[in-house]
């Protein structure tokens, strides 16, 4: 075979390889949600953050807004404090916005709810959402479900 | 006394299969060594890259491919009859995406990798070492370190990943096939649901690392085991065999521990 075809043949399949990863990239991993311009960072005071883990995603009305960039401890205020990075294009959230750790479905994923409140102002990046609620952990619900139960019974 | 002479005989046994191992580790090692040095040559001889390229790389394709296809429809029938007991048949397809690229992908490739371009490579220079075309190039000043070991090693090297990637892109496509065309799946949450689970660089970086990883060691396995072969028939058939078999088990070995290192939590 002449070195001609050789090299046509090399040069298809380095370009097959490079077609199956960006395939693999774009259309069966998360990458097109990291594809996103401008982002502005507001922080949340929780008391108990459950599973959240850094990348969940941060929601409002059901659509992901941003994500999780961050989680870290305060052991002054015994408080968890996440970062969360959110798309620019959704800036106009009221300063009394409130932020939940919600649960998508009884056993999946949790994520960040905002609830936008009625203030004038709008959050910056770098403010800190006050208005939180845990997440929801099961066994504390499960236990004081069956505490109450055996109140009742006495 | 005939009894104590035994026991010295058994020692001497293990001993020699110690020193002996150990001793191919080592020359495997300098081997390598000289096979990375002489590689920078290729810089400058790019066509002997190209033409193992083509030997290595474009003839493993069709296998790749085909075996892909295959990988990726399987995988998404057993998940579709395990799932739907659940009513989470909507999941296949992150299932079969994520074992594709975390675990079968560079795997399987691999596998077939040792197979079908590792062996030739092993007999192709065992062949030249039995009818002396090394020993005939040292003698014309050629190195056949950088002239014919080098440009395979690379090769090899270079084609493991791009296989992995394309068997991994294959699968996926051959899964939606059976999934959405067969069983009558929804083809949006076919692709909505990796798409939220598989991070590009826990899952897909790490695939191609584990492929890489393998694609090194494939390779070094195969072109040692020819440039170390006893130069007789016979010699070449037990290495060529060697190179299968301890490629084989060493893919195996270094993805349970590459899967430990990267997806402990």
């Amino acid at each position: 075979m002449t070195s001609r075809k050789i090299e046509i043949m090399v040069g298809f399949f380095i370009a097959a390889a490079i077609a199956s990863f960006f395939m693999l990239a774009m259309s069966v991993s998360n990458m097109s949600s990291y594809a996103g311009g401008e982002q502005y960072v507001i922080k949340a005071r929780f008391d108990n953050v459950g599973g959240l883990k850094v990348r969940s995603p941060v929601s409002a009305g059901g659509v992901t807004i941003g994500r999780v960039t961050d989680i870290q401890y305060n052991s002054k205020t015994y408080e968890a404090i996440v970062s969360m990075a959110i798309d620019a294009q959704y800036d106009k959230f009221p300063l009394d916005t409130a932020a939940s750790i919600l649960t998508s479905g009884l056993l999946g994923e949790q994520f960040v709810g905002f609830e936008p409140g009625a203030e004038e102002d709008f959050l910056k990046g770098g403010d800190t959402i006050d208005l939180t609620q845990s997440a929801l952990v099961l066994e504390q619900v499960i236990g004081q479900f069956l505490y109450s139960k055996a109140d009742d019974e006495e | 006394m005939v009894l104590f002479s035994g026991l010295l005989n058994k020692f001497q046994y293990l001993g020699a299969v110690t020193l002996h191992s150990f001793q191919r580790l080592g020359r495997g090692s300098l081997f390598l060594l000289e096979v990375l040095m002489g590689s920078a040559n290729l810089f400058t001889r790019p066509m002997l890259l190209v033409k193992q390229l083509y030997a290595v790389g474009v003839q493993t394709l069709i296998i790749i491919i085909v075996a892909g296809l295959f990988v990726g429809m399987v995988m998404a029938l057993q998940s579709y009859y395990a799932l739907v007991d659940f009513g989470a048949e909507d999941s296949v397809g992150v299932m079969v995406a994520l074992s594709l690229l975390r675990e079968l992908g560079p795997v399987i490739t691999a596998l077939l990798f040792a197979g079908r371009a590792g062996s030739a490579l092993t007999a192709e220079i065992g062949l030249m070492k039995a009818t002396e075309q090394l020993s005939g190039m040292e003698m014309m000043a050629v190195n056949p370190m950088k002239r014919v070991i080098a440009p395979r090693f690379i090769a090899g090297f270079i084609s493991m990943p791009l296989l992995a990637t394309i068997f991994s892109a294959v699968g996926v496509m051959g899964a939606y096939l059976v999934a959405v065309e067969m069983l009558g799946l929804d083809s949006g949450s076919f692709w909505s649901q990796p798409q939220n689970t598989v991070d590009l660089y826990l899952d897909i970086y790490n695939g191609v690392i584990k492929s890489l990883v393998f694609g090194f060691v494939a390779t070094w396995i195969a072109v040692f085991e020819g440039y170390d072969c006893i130069p007789t028939s016979e010699g070449l058939g037990q290495a060529t065999t060697r190179t299968v078999v301890h490629s084989s088990l060493a893919i195996l070995f270094l993805d349970f521990v590459l899967t430990a290192l990267m997806f402990a939590k």
